[in-house]
């Protein structure tokens, strides 16, 4: 149990948000990127831990958006039900995927560029297919409610995409420790040798794809509940497969906190760049991007690998007041 | 952090063209001039000023902001005083417009304007009710966007189902009065929420016209390439060719159609991103000549309309519907502030509901807002003549004759 | 659909788009193979070197097939600045930071562009624009063939830089063995510059051979490159027949698959035969054996 006391911590100190913050726009703000950071965390299971870098996890956002949305407007079914059949999807997706190409050997580059195709195949043809309302896109009707998952109060949104990311908080911290996590990692060190060892990559692979799958559609879905339109550039676009990418490397790849703190760190990152660059169009996205090559330039390990690298160095020189004999011990 | 900005500035200040300078220049100095010190009327302009509708969104802007201007240079709304513009870039996604939207709320705007892109507006609209902040939707056609119920969603200009009739309506009329020499047709359409709904609607209505329609093409935004879609043209050979796309695609059709050396008897786009464009008439006119689009247009015999024509060329910018339409949708707005001797949210949203203004630019009459949806909004037919881009239908607004089949 | 009056254009058409194709994948392709890295700011660099072309036009008055002497050489060195100066020191050697670092400077460049050209779409209006070659059957555009032919061009003088020059077979030590390469005295960072530098040039000589006939806008290079990427992984990381091979099936795919299934469907055609490319010869046409 103390091993989830940092989720824990962490969890309660953002739950709390909602009750001390009451400006819409930072709980709006707060919603979307905790939003991305499930994106990221389902992304980092895979990519992070799994060490196989998927340049299409919005194939998985997409089509959880898209089954959550079509199931309740051309079928009338319950939001949440939509919910959990759009997670079905996601991560069958992802099991489909995943038996595809880890079973052809592909990794690395090919791996990425593969994903990326998938999630460009699934784009068009939510751009021509009728179900997805083609290029008009899919509306789910206004109905606030509990039963209809759509709520008054940003609150609301905030604690269920809350719990969810805690969910994903818990599921990595269980992978860490588990003999699967090692196995994966394994993988992700030197595929070649976890074979050699006896792991059955292209099955640890595949699950962690699953997994990963499931995380991301959730976050899909969520979108579509939060924002009621769905169309083919919104689930699929490479901006989600970017984002997905972006804040677990930026926080820290293979960490459980790393997407959530990436998510949070690249959000108020695009806000605070607005803020200096005025109403100038594009002005804001140039610091943007400037400050994200400077943020990789400085702290290559993401941030979390920075801090840990701030009180590694913190912690040696604390030790070495300890007398020579010991230090050398370390 | 501030430094790192001007310092940017100054960079490319130096290092791009004077033109470049001019326009730079020009968008960043409007802001400034518009911020009225401790004015009581906010108003919300947002527009995807960046991505990949930043064009668009800037003509939206800077239609709204001469508005702006120029009320507050005639002593501001009447009663209420100057307007404070507070300006959002929705970056082109509908969850960027709903951050804005939570921003102005948050600034205590009264009202907002703007959106542009019909899934952006879908978005920002819904978020804006959650306040009951009247939002008054600049150009976004879909359907949707007025038939959720939300009291606060005004659209001032026409949605789909209004611009496929008329265009269908008047495209009967223009062949029926050339004397029926156009029976088939090919559309080509890109495939994103306007034009797919468009092309559905004119596959249903159009055999009961009379016309026989031979294909209906799809392509994406961007294509990189028109020639196979040509081919089928050529081969095919339609008398009519009705295109509904953006800016850049219909550049590319149609000067590929030059190339090719396909002459239909006519072309007539719906809601065509070039076809009623001052930029296109001027950089292509031998492609552009004689191409029929059904539109959003300003009114020709109005003189606002043309004061503002001017000074937006003397800009060095196009005259483009979003200039004209966020332009009138800002005279409404104000309009309706005045009669509502207020800016409390609920006495403005009643203003607007019962608004019947006639200061506006567009050929629409004076507004009526039937579920939030101006009944009199409507498009109009042009066609390229002369070099210039004329009116053609509805005849009370018409400034020449059209000019169908085109000449050999 | 099938008769041959349609067909035979269309594969026309398809190679000669294809030819484009390879000039941007051939830049893509050098950087790939050597850095490996997939170069986020392709499409970026692409978008400012059409600018460039835009303005040598405008402000010069370089004819674009003039203007490329001139905009080659500096988009050269554009590209090695980049990689010499930011991307190679940002990036620490990871490959992973080498995206994010990619990712960014494409957003900057992007924007960057945007702020100071605003978003308006430019043409410039060139003589032979509008010229077409009459075969009878179909005209095929001057612009397109000059572009075709100019292509080979390119791909040859990549050969002969790669086969017989110390730089070529430097490039192909260090694409092949890092490691080794520095071992025997190779600056490695100095080379990935001149392939960065190398790639960024075939950009700006795409853009050249593309202006006539397309147009100019901050976004515009976005277009091109997902295409560039299929392509790359298609021919194999690294090869410049490969991508030229690559470029100019993935045209004729394209133009095929568009035409039986629709241009909106159609783009399907080309993600579907690189994933079973993928998936049955991952090394590509022309990769070695991985």
């Amino acid at each position: 149990m103390r091993t989830f006391l940092p989720i824990a911590a962490v969890l309660g100190v953002l739950a709390v948000v909602p009750l001390v913050v009451h400006s819409n726009v930072t709980l709006n703000f707060l919603v979307v990127a905790l939003m991305i950071a499930l994106v990221g965390q389902g992304w980092n299971i895979l990519g992070g831990y799994g060490g196989q870098y998927s340049f299409g996890h919005a194939a998985f956002f997409g089509t959880g958006a898209y089954v959550t949305a079509i199931l309740q407007v051309w079928y009338g079914v319950n939001a949440w039900f939509g919910f959990a059949a759009g997670i079905a999807a996601g991560a069958a997706l992802g099991g489909a995927l995943g038996a595809l190409v880890f079973r052809a050997g592909l990794r690395g580059s090919y791996f990425a560029l593969v994903t990326l195709a998938f999630a460009e195949v699934l784009r068009i043809i939510a751009s021509v297919a009728p179900v997805t309302g083609a290029g008009v896109g899919t509306l789910i009707k206004l109905e606030l409610g509990i039963w209809t998952f759509q709520f008054q109060s940003r609150a609301a949104f905030y604690w269920i995409i809350l719990a969810l990311v805690g969910l994903s908080l818990v599921i990595a911290r269980l992978i860490e420790r588990s003999r699967f996590g090692a196995w994966l990692i394994a993988v992700r060190e030197n595929e070649d040798a976890a074979r050699a060892l006896g792991v059955d990559a292209s099955a640890v692979k595949s699950v962690a794809m699953v997994i990963s799958a499931a995380i991301t559609a959730a976050a899909g879905c969520f979108y579509a509940q939060y924002f009621l339109f769905v169309d083919s550039g919104i689930a699929y676009g490479t901006w989600i497969s970017v984002e997905a990418l972006l804040t677990p490397i930026i926080g820290g790849v293979g960490t459980v906190f790393g997407p959530l703190l990436g998510a949070l760190v690249v959000k108020t990152l695009g806000e605070g760049a607005k803020l200096v660059a005025g109403d100038a169009p594009g002005l804001d996205l140039i610091i943007y991007g400037a400050v994200l090559v400077l943020v990789i330039w400085i702290m290559p390990r993401g941030l979390i690998g920075g801090l840990t690298h701030v009180r590694k160095m913190l912690a040696r020189r604390e030790a070495t007041v300890v007398p020579a004999g010991k230090a050398r011990h370390g | 952090m501030p430094n790192q900005g001007k310092l940017s500035r100054r960079q490319f200040l130096a290092t791009t063209a004077l033109g470049a300078a001019v326009t730079a220049t020009g968008s960043i100095s409007m802001p400034s001039v518009l911020r009225a010190q401790g004015t009581p009327v906010k108003l919300g302009v947002l527009h995807p000023v960046t991505g990949a509708l930043s064009y668009s969104g800037q003509q939206g802007r800077l239609g709204a902001t001469l508005a702006i201007e120029e009320i507050n240079a005639a002593g501001g709304v009447k009663g209420l005083g100057k307007i404070d513009a507070v300006l959002g870039d929705a970056q082109s996604t509908p969850d960027g417009g709903v951050a804005e939207v939570e921003k102005m709320n948050s600034a205590g705007v009264c009202c907002i304007v703007g959106g542009y892109a019909s899934n952006i507006c879908l978005a920002t609209t819904q978020a804006a009710a959650r306040y009951e902040l009247p939002y008054v939707v600049d150009v976004g056609v879909a359907d949707g966007i007025v038939t959720r119920g939300l009291k606060n969603t005004f659209r001032f200009g026409p949605g789909f189902g209004v611009i496929s009739k008329t265009a269908l309506a008047n495209l009967a009329a223009i062949n029926e009065q050339a004397g029926k020499p156009a029976k088939t047709v090919m559309i080509v359409h890109e495939d994103s929420l306007f034009g797919s709904g468009l092309a559905k609607l004119l596959n249903a209505q159009l055999p009961q016209q009379g016309f026989e329609i031979l294909e209906t093409i799809a392509h994406p935004t961007p294509t990189r390439d028109f020639n196979n879609v040509v081919l089928k043209i050529k081969a095919q050979n339609p008398d009519l060719v009705i295109p509904a796309n953006y800016y850049n695609e219909y550049v590319l059709l149609a000067r590929t159609m030059q190339q090719q050396q396909v002459k239909p008897k006519g072309i007539y786009s719906v809601l065509g991103g070039a076809a009623s464009s001052y930029k296109f008439v001027k950089e292509f006119p031998d492609a552009a000549r004689y191409i029929m689009d059904c539109n959003h247009w300003f009114d020709p015999r109005n003189e606002k309309a043309l004061a503002l024509k001017k000074k937006v060329e003397i800009k060095d910018q196009f005259y483009t519907y979003e200039v004209y339409m966020n332009y009138s949708c800002v005279y409404l707005i104000a309009d309706a502030l005045a009669r509502a001797a207020s800016v409390d949210r609920a006495k403005l949203t009643d203003a607007l509901a019962s608004s019947t203004f006639d200061g506006h630019v567009m050929p629409y009459g004076p507004t009526k807002f039937v579920n939030g949806q101006n009944e009199g909004a409507a498009p109009v037919n042009t066609q390229v003549l002369d070099n210039d881009i004329k009116v053609i239908l509805p005849a009370t607004f018409a400034n020449a004759k059209a000019v169908f089949p085109r000449p050999a | 659909m099938l008769s041959p009056a349609i067909l035979i254009p269309a594969i026309l058409n398809g190679l000669l788009i294809g030819a484009i194709y390879a000039l941007v994948a051939l830049g893509l392709t050098l950087i790939y193979g050597v850095l490996h890295i997939i170069n986020f700011a392709h499409g970026a660099l692409l978008s400012a070197a059409m600018f460039a072309a835009f303005f040598a036009f405008r402000l010069l008055g370089l004819d674009p097939y003039v203007a490329v002497f001139l905009l080659a050489p500096a988009f050269f060195a554009l590209g090695y600045a980049l990689q010499r100066f930011i991307i190679g020191p940002a990036s620490h050697g990871d490959d992973r930071n080498m995206l994010l670092v990619t990712l960014g400077i494409a957003i900057v460049i992007e924007n960057a562009l945007l702020y100071a050209f605003r978003a308006d779409t430019r043409t410039i209006d060139v003589p032979y624009a509008f010229q077409t070659i009459d075969f009878g059957f179909t005209f095929l555009a001057v612009p397109r063939v000059v572009g075709f032919i100019a292509v080979f061009g390119v791909a040859l003088a990549l050969w002969v830089i790669m086969a017989f020059t110390d730089t070529g077979r430097a490039i192909r030590a260090v694409a092949r063995e890092k490691l080794g390469a520095q071992l025997i005295g190779i600056d490695v960072a100095h080379i990935y510059a001149v392939t960065f530098g190398l790639g960024t040039a075939c950009v700006a000589i795409a853009a050249c051979l593309l202006i006539p006939t397309y147009y100019v806008n901050p976004r515009v290079g976005d277009a091109f490159v997902l295409v560039a990427f299929t392509i790359v992984v298609l021919g194999g990381m690294g090869s410049v027949p490969g991508a030229l091979v690559g470029a100019l099936l993935v045209g004729v795919a394209e133009s095929l698959s568009g035409l039986f299934l629709g241009e909106s469907l159609g783009q399907i055609g080309i993600f579907l035969i690189f994933i079973v490319v993928l998936l049955v010869r991952p090394s590509g046409l022309f990769g070695a054996r991985a």
